[in-house]
Order: structure tokens, then sequence, then C-alpha cells
């Protein structure tokens, strides 16, 4: 098992150095650079000049991105041209945000998912089930954004259950341990504050789980009703076993394996629809923050943001195939 | 002493705006405390429906199930599903044709095996765990406390065979059904696990249903023998007569299509023609009229019935070989 | 990231599968379609998209950058006329026809979604028909172009598909073209992937194998099964991603990367505007909303059904 983690983290350097490459090359190619977000569009070329010259944008590509990768081995992606300071630090600030965001996303997804996948398997046909495979075709089709504003318009502008925007209320000036909010409040005793940042992710949250939501109900219900026919269900049957052990053990133990391939898979689509709720809820995660580095031509920020979310994301499905094969005793590591 | 009476029973699958498909049609036998019955035929002639229609087994929804199955005195058909998952796995057990799917892939050998334990005999975790052992020891698979630990697919095929029946016969069943238990395995294995149920019926003095399309297997264990075809019983005899004297054109046939090594060069293999599919529905005359070699007027018309020689050889044929010594 | 392409290559490799009555895998497929609803109503929601996005635009009443009414319309006072007989849906918060714009729309998705479609399968395609025929040839050139292409292709799906669009989206600025490439492109790896894969599941099938030792010459199985075959699943993701682009093309509208001439009709430009109407005339929002939806719903709708019918999973 060790063995087989190490040789996928490895298999991970040439994947992460590629694509550095790639993106390098390609943001650079961005028309338009960051001298003319800092000058404006009348500054004379000798300014210009003098800016790209001391961003080193004057210089070969290859040379900046021997720079880029010389500085990458000691894990400083550079500074961010916008705020000057560091990437990394940047990124460590807000990223927290978008994780909270993902985290409870899932968490409906997958508390809500689950069940109802099983339940309309189980009553094959019936109106729960009619309901649940139209309402996840459907919540597919709704643009995030539009749900996200929809929900907030709702309950937080109309009805007020909900704060509108933001991840806490600044007049609690709670006290920051991890960046993790809800998790500060925890550690800190802060309950009021652990509560309030809670709240503020409720409607994020249940905007960001709509499309994972959707897909986990589906192949739950799908994987379920495969292995309802499966012959060693039968067995457990013929065993005389109670219903509610053959439902555990046998039905829904096997049924989960194929959910959990797909909850990896979601964390890309949470991380993407991560950036769009954030935006519609001022919510400081990465999201806004990554939409003005792209306006800014922010290169360093680009670089290591879309860097650290990719090698995020890849190491979230190396844990998933890492817990399938605990799971399924078949699945030999390759 | 009879331990299970089935009473015409009939299975017909229903789909919405489909006709219903009359899997089995009327069967009717019985099985004797410790006594070895065989349901021969080909596949889709209802042997499979008949077993699983026993155990309860069968969907509740999109099937009508008629008749009775009467065991021990008791109508199963007639039980509240929770009740008969008190008889299942206890009192009649069953074991099922393909050993790799039929366990469970992702449980150790062991919890398959003592999860029946705990059910019915009550046990608790390290007895239950010892018993297990005990049981796979007694079913002939060697180093049966590591065994416990692997999972199916570490297994040989005859090893998960082995396992399955180790479960079916746990609790000592007074009925146990075999669905073609060896056609998945090797043939040198097969043997071995007829010679295990064999040993096992004998020993624990255990009916069993044997459900199998090889007569070779027939041959070799059954006392009585039921030849299914298209849902039908078609021919019910002790195994002595069933062999030597088939009256059915089919089960003639059947007997006809194995190959002999006592056979004599010149003489040919006489298979049946064309296939299950072909069969003629029963309310219009004798199913297997268009495959028969000696079909008459009177098989088409009305369906024929179940006649009986003196000795107690049914067969349902207007116009049933003769042999010439009877 | 290995469960990603496994799924690809899962679907892929139901193209190698047929029926068990002999059949091949499209009459079958059909025969399956015809009679599930599904299908049939997602069939009926593109056939009437299509007619209004292709005719539509001819016939509508207005020009849909016409602000004849604006002096109807007063944004202080939250004033928007609502549908009447002249103007069915409404004057919009400019004083256009928001009917015009709706039916003008219809065609601006239309085009989003078949372009970026087209984007992603002839690019997909190329590379992964390539890699797919390396493979097959063999050699060492061939595994290695294989590998080459098929981890380029890894790289990309390491992106989460939005951060990708994004980050095109931001190389070649604001425009029309720039969400269909963007939007395309995510599409990309994914098709190369899907086509790869299914060749060379093709390529091993057993009727495949059957008709090589039948002496079969092999150009002759490669266009007669192995394309036609290979097309299935391919078929099922462009149904599902024409859906999908236009979900995702209002997305990069509503961040500021969609057409930068936003007097121009567009569903995910005009749902992004009503924004700031949400309260006082919601249905701005509602209108372009409720098409976007249906309009991707009935592609699911369709490219799921597609999939049901090509899974023998699935059937029953």
């Amino acid at each position: 098992m060790l063995r087989f983690i190490v040789r996928r983290l490895l298999q991970l350097v040439p994947t992460m150095f590629g694509l550095s490459l790639l993106l390098f090359v390609w943001l650079h190619r961005l028309p338009g650079g960051p001298e003319t977000s800092i000058l404006g569009e009348r500054a004379t070329e000798e300014r210009r000049a003098q800016i790209r010259e001391s961003l080193g944008l004057d210089q070969p590509l290859y040379v900046q991105y021997g720079r880029f990768m010389r500085k990458l081995i000691q894990f400083d992606f550079g500074d961010s041209i916008q705020t000057g300071r560091s990437v990394t630090t940047e990124f460590l600030q807000r990223f927290p945000a978008t994780v909270e965001l993902t985290v409870v996303g899932l968490t409906i997804a997958i508390g809500l998912g689950i069940p109802l996948g099983y339940l309309a398997a189980r009553r094959r046909g019936g109106f729960l089930d009619s309901a649940a495979v139209g309402g996840s075709l459907i919540g597919i089709c709704i643009p995030i954004f539009f749900l996200a504003y929809l929900l907030k318009l709702v309950f937080a502008v109309q009805l007020h259950w909900f704060p509108s925007s933001g991840r806490q209320d600044e007049l609690l000036d709670a006290t920051r341990v991890t960046g993790f909010f809800v998790l500060d409040g925890i550690l800190t005793q802060e309950w009021d504050a652990s509560w309030d940042a809670l709240m503020h992710l409720i409607l994020p949250g249940i905007a960001l789980a709509s499309v994972p939501l959707a897909i986990i109900v589906r192949i739950t219900r799908a994987s379920v009703l495969e292995v309802l026919s499966e012959d060693y269900v039968r067995t457990a049957e013929a065993k005389g076993l109670t219903e509610q052990t053959v439902r555990s053990r046998h039905v829904l133990r096997n049924a989960l394996l194929p959910v959990a391939t797909t909850v990896g898979l979601a964390v890309g689509g949470l991380l993407s629809g991560a950036v769009l709720t954030e935006t519609v809820f001022a919510f400081g995660g990465i999201g806004s923050f990554l939409k003005d580095a792209i306006e800014f031509r922010d290169y360093p920020v680009l670089m290591g943001f879309i860097m650290m979310i990719a090698l995020v994301y890849v190491l979230v499905n190396l844990a998933v195939d890492v817990s399938y094969s605990l799971i399924d005793p078949r699945v030999r590591v390759r | 002493m009879t331990l299970l009476d089935v009473q015409d029973l009939s299975v017909a699958f229903v789909r919405r705006g489909e006709a219903a498909v009359r899997a089995v049609d009327g069967v009717s036998f019985t099985v004797d405390a410790g006594q070895v019955v065989g349901l021969v035929g080909e596949s889709g002639c209802g042997k499979s429906v008949t077993s699983l229609a026993i155990m309860g087994l069968l969907p509740r929804r999109g099937v009508e199930l008629g008749g009775k199955a009467v065991f021990d005195g008791t109508d199963l058909f007639g039980l509240a599903p929770r009740d008969m998952r008190d008889v299942r796995g206890k009192d009649v057990a069953m074991i099922f044709q393909d050993p790799l799917s039929s366990l469970n892939p992702v449980i150790p050998i062991g919890l398959q095996v003592t999860e029946v334990l705990k059910r019915h005999r009550g046990m608790k975790g390290d007895a239950a765990g010892r018993e297990a052992a005990d049981l796979l020891d007694r079913v002939g698979i060697p180093d049966p406390k590591r065994r416990l630990k692997e999972y199916p697919h570490q297994l040989s095929g005859g090893m998960r065979q082995r396992a399955l029946i180790a479960m079916a016969v746990a609790c000592r069943p007074r009925l146990l059904i075999a669905d073609e238990p060896t056609t998945a395995l090797d043939v040198t294995i097969q043997a071995q696990i007829l010679e295990l149920l064999k040993d096992l019926v004998h020993e624990f003095g255990t009916a069993l249903i044997m459900i199998t399309h090889d007569l070779g297997v027939v041959a070799g264990m059954c006392d009585t023998v039921n030849v299914l075809y298209s849902g039908r019983i078609i021919e019910t005899a002790a195994r002595r007569p069933l062999f030597a004297a088939p009256l059915h054109p089919y089960t003639h046939g059947l007997l006809g299509s194995i190959p002999r090594l006592d056979a004599l060069e010149s003489e040919p293999l006489t298979p049946i023609r064309g296939s299950v599919r072909d069969a003629l529905p029963w309310a219009s005359g004798c199913a297997f009229q268009p495959r028969c070699d000696r079909p008459v007027e009177a098989c088409v018309g009305a369906p024929p019935e179940l006649d009986a020689t003196f000795t107690g050889h049914e067969y349902r044929c207007v116009n049933p070989v003769r042999h010439s010594n009877d | 990231m290995s469960k990603k392409t496994d799924k690809i290559d899962a679907l892929a490799a139901l193209s190698a599968q047929r029926s068990e009555t002999g059949e091949t895998l499209w009459k079958a497929a059909f025969k399956r379609l015809r009679g599930n609803p599904m299908a049939i109503t997602g069939a009926i929601i593109i056939a009437i998209f299509l007619v209004v996005a292709v005719i539509g635009p001819f016939l509508v009443p207005y020009s849909p950058t016409a602000t004849t009414w604006l002096g109807e319309v007063s944004e202080s006072q939250a004033l928007f006329p609502g549908p009447r007989a002249e103007n069915w849906l409404g004057i919009d918060h400019q004083g256009r026809d928001e009917f015009s714009r709706m039916i003008v729309g219809a065609q601006q998705s239309l085009l989003v979604g078949v372009v970026a479609t087209l984007f992603g399968l002839v690019f997909g395609a190329l590379l992964g028909g390539i890699a797919g025929a390396s493979a097959g040839l063999g050699g060492r050139i061939g595994v290695w172009i294989d590998s080459i292409i098929m981890r380029l292709m890894d790289m990309m799906l390491s992106i989460p598909g939005l951060l990708l669009a994004i980050s095109i989206a931001a190389m070649i600025g604001q425009s029309v073209a720039t969400v269909m490439i963007a939007v395309g492109t995510v599409q990309i790896p994914i098709f190369a992937r899907l086509l790869r894969g299914s060749m060379i599941a093709q390529a091993q099938a057993d009727y495949v194998l059957a008709s090589t030792s039948l002496g079969i010459r092999k150009p002759r199985i490669v266009l007669s099964h192995i394309v036609p075959n290979s097309l299935a699943p391919v078929i099922v993701q462009v149904t599902l991603l024409l859906g999908i682009a236009i979900i995702e093309a209002a997305g990069l509208s509503y961040l500021g990367l969609g057409n930068a001439d936003t007097t121009f009709p567009e569903w995910g430009v005009m749902l992004t505007d009503a924004q700031r109407y949400l309260s006082s005339a919601p249905r701005f929002a509602v209108f372009p909303a409720v098409a976007i939806i249906i309009t991707a719903l009935g592609f699911t709708l369709l490219g799921e059904a597609l999939r049901e019918a090509l899974d023998p999973k699935l059937r029953r």
C-alpha cells in the first residue's frame, strides 16, 4: 500500500512539471500585461519597458520559466504583482474559505444524496424514485450562480434567515487560528463566532451542493439497483439474514464503491463551482481573487493558484483511490 | 415421511403491457426426508424458478405465484416474509451455481459463514468463529483459520463452492437445494463437490433437491428424478427405471444425446432437433411436439395428461417410447 | 485522477459490447430509445429549440437591440412594462422587446453549444484518433506517441473544468469565440480519451478477432466495424456536452468572460444582467433561466437516454 502511494506521488512530479510548463507558456501569451494594469492604457512606452524589466518580463520566456522553476523547488511561486505579497501567502489566506465551502457543499451532497439515491432504488418506479431522478436531472441543468442568487434573494434578502454575504460578522471580531472560521471558533471556544461562520456557509453550501447532489443521487440509485440484482444479495437472502443485515452489510456497502469514485471526481466540480458561488456571496475565497488576477494579468498568482488547485484535486483523487482499495479487497493496488 | 410437498406450483412473470410469461406451470412433486430428488431439464425449463419459489426468493413485484409448497406441515407460501426469513438458511438452505458471484466480494469468508451461525444458532463472536472454522474443515477447505480471513477472490473456484456449501449446511438444514452446483467448475472439481454433497447429505440426514441439466450428476446421486420441459414435469421416476426405460421421448432423447464409451463406433449420437425456443404453448398441445420424433395427431389440441404405469413411473405423453421388456 | 479516466474508459468500452440477440448496437439502441419517455421528451425539447434558434430570428417582431420603449422604462422607480399585446414578454431594462431578445438568444446558445462541441470533438477526436492508431500500430514510436498524447490529456483533466476554461478565456480575451473555445477545450481530453479507449476496446473485441481470423482485410474491418461502434460513446458525449456547454457558457458570461458586446442578446448575459433587477423585475431572470434550464434538460435527457440505451448493464 505504501509503495503504491509513493509511486503515485512520484508519478505526480512529471505531471505537475508538464502542467507548469503548459500553463506558463499559455498564460504569458495573454495579450496585454501587468504593466497595462499598473500604468493604464496611456503610459509611455519607456515606463512600460521599465515595469516589464523590473518584473523580469523582458527576458526570453525560457529564462523566465527557469527562474520560476528554481523558486518553485523551494515552494515559492513568487509575489503577486497586484498586492506585492507572496502568492503562497495569498493562497493560504484564501484557500481555507474555499475548503470550508467545499466541505460544506460536499457534506450536504453526500448526506442527502446517498439516502435519497438508496430510497429511490428501493422504491423503484414509485413517486420518490421519479422525484429523485427528475429532480437530479433538473439539478444538473440549473446554472449554479443563478441558484445561488435565487437562494440569496429568498432566504437572505427577503426572509432574513441567513446572512447574505461574507464569511463572518465583522463585529464579532473573532480570533483567527487556522483560517477555517468554524474550526477557529471551536478551538477558541468562541461558540457564537463558530455558529455565525456556519450560518454564512449554509446558503452558498446549498448552491454549491446542487450539482454533486444530483450526480450522487443518480449514481447511488443506479449502483444500488445493480447490487440488488447481484447473486451475492440472493445468497444473503437465502441465508435468512434479517432485512437490516442484508441492507447494510450486503447491499449498501457494495453499492457505495462507485459512489466513492464519484465523490472524488465531484471535488473538481465543487472547486469550479466554488469560484462562481463565492462571487455571488462575496465569500472571501479564491474565486474573486482569481477573477481579479485574470483581469490584472497577475501571472504569478494565476500560475500558483491554478497549480495548487490542480495539486489539491489530484491529491484528493489519490486519497479516494487509496481508500477505495481499502474498502474493496479486489482492487489490487497497481 | 414426506418433508416437502410441492402442489401445483405455478409462477408467471408479468410486466406491464406485456403478456405474462409462465415459467412454471403446475409442477407437483414430493421430497421425503433424507431423499435426493433431481429436477432435470434444459435451461429455461423452469427448474431454477421452481427452487427460488420454494425458497421465497422470487421478487414480490411482477410475479404471480400459485400452488403450495408444504414443508413439514406448513405452507411456505403462506408465511409472512419475516417468518420465512427464519426458515431460510436454517431449515431450508440453498447452494447456487456460480460460486464467485454468489459470494460477497468485499467481505471476508469468515464473516459470511459466521453471520448465518449468529442469525440462526444464536452463536457469539469466538464460538461462531470456531464453529465456522470447523465447518470449513468439514467441507474440505485446508487451513480453515487462515481462509476465514480471506476474501472470495483469493480462493479457487472449488474452494469457493465449498465455502458456499459450508454456509448452506451451517445450521444442519433438513432440506438443501443445490442449483447446478457444479456447472461453473472444472470437471475434476465437479466430482469432488458431488462427493462432498453426498457425504454431507448422508451424515446430516438432509434431503437434497438437485437441480441440474447434467444427467451424469443425476445418475450418480438421485433417488428420484423429475424431468421438466417448458415449465411442466413431463416424467417422474426412480433413478433406475428412468435410465433403463425412459418413457417420454424427451427423456429418451436426452439420454440418447449423451456420448457413451460403450457405444459401437457405428452408432451415431442422436441429438434432439431444434431448441427450447421451439416450444408449443401447453394450452395448445404438447410443448415438446415441434421437436419430437414420435409425433402423432393427438399431440396437438389439448395438453397431454400425466399418466402413470403400475410401478408408479409417471409420464406426460400420448405416444410414449415402448421398450421391448416392458 | 485514474478514477476520472477509468470512468471515461468504461464508457469507451461499451462500444465493444454487442447485444445478446446479435443485433447491432445501433438497431437495438434505437428500439429502446423509441420506447423511452425520457428520450422522447428530450428529443421534442431539442426539436423545438432547434426550430426556434434556426427560424426564429427571421420571424421576430422587433430588432433585439432596438431600445424602442426606453421612454416607458424607469430604473429609479422600478418601472418595467410587463407582458402585453405588442410585447409578449414585456420590455427589458433598456426598453428592448424581451421576446425578440429571447428568440435571438436561442440562436446564440445553439451557436455556442454547437461550436464548442465541434471544437472539442474535432481536436479531441484528432488527438484520440492519433493516439489510438499509434497504440494500435504498436512499435516503440507508436507507444511513445500514444503515451505523450495521453499524458498531455491527463494533465488537462487534472485542472477542474471551469478553472481551465477561465484560464483559456483569460488568454484569448473577452468575446463570443472565447466562450466557445474555452468550453470546447475542456472537452478535448474527454473526447480524446473516449475515442482512443473505444478504438482499443474495439480492436480487442471478439468479433474483430473473428473477422480477422476469417481473413477480412484490415481497412474493411476498421471501416465497417471499428469506426461505427467506436462512435457510440462519442455520440452520447456530444449530446450531453451540448447541454453542458449552454450552462457553462452562462457561467463564463457571469464571470465577465463572455461576449463583450452586452447589447447583443445571449441567455447567459441576459441572466447575468437580470440579477440587478431580481427583486424589482424577477421575470428578467426567470425567462433566460428557464430557457437555459429547459434546453440543457432536453440535451441531458436525450444524452442520458442514449447512454442507457447503449449500456447493456443498465438495460432491463
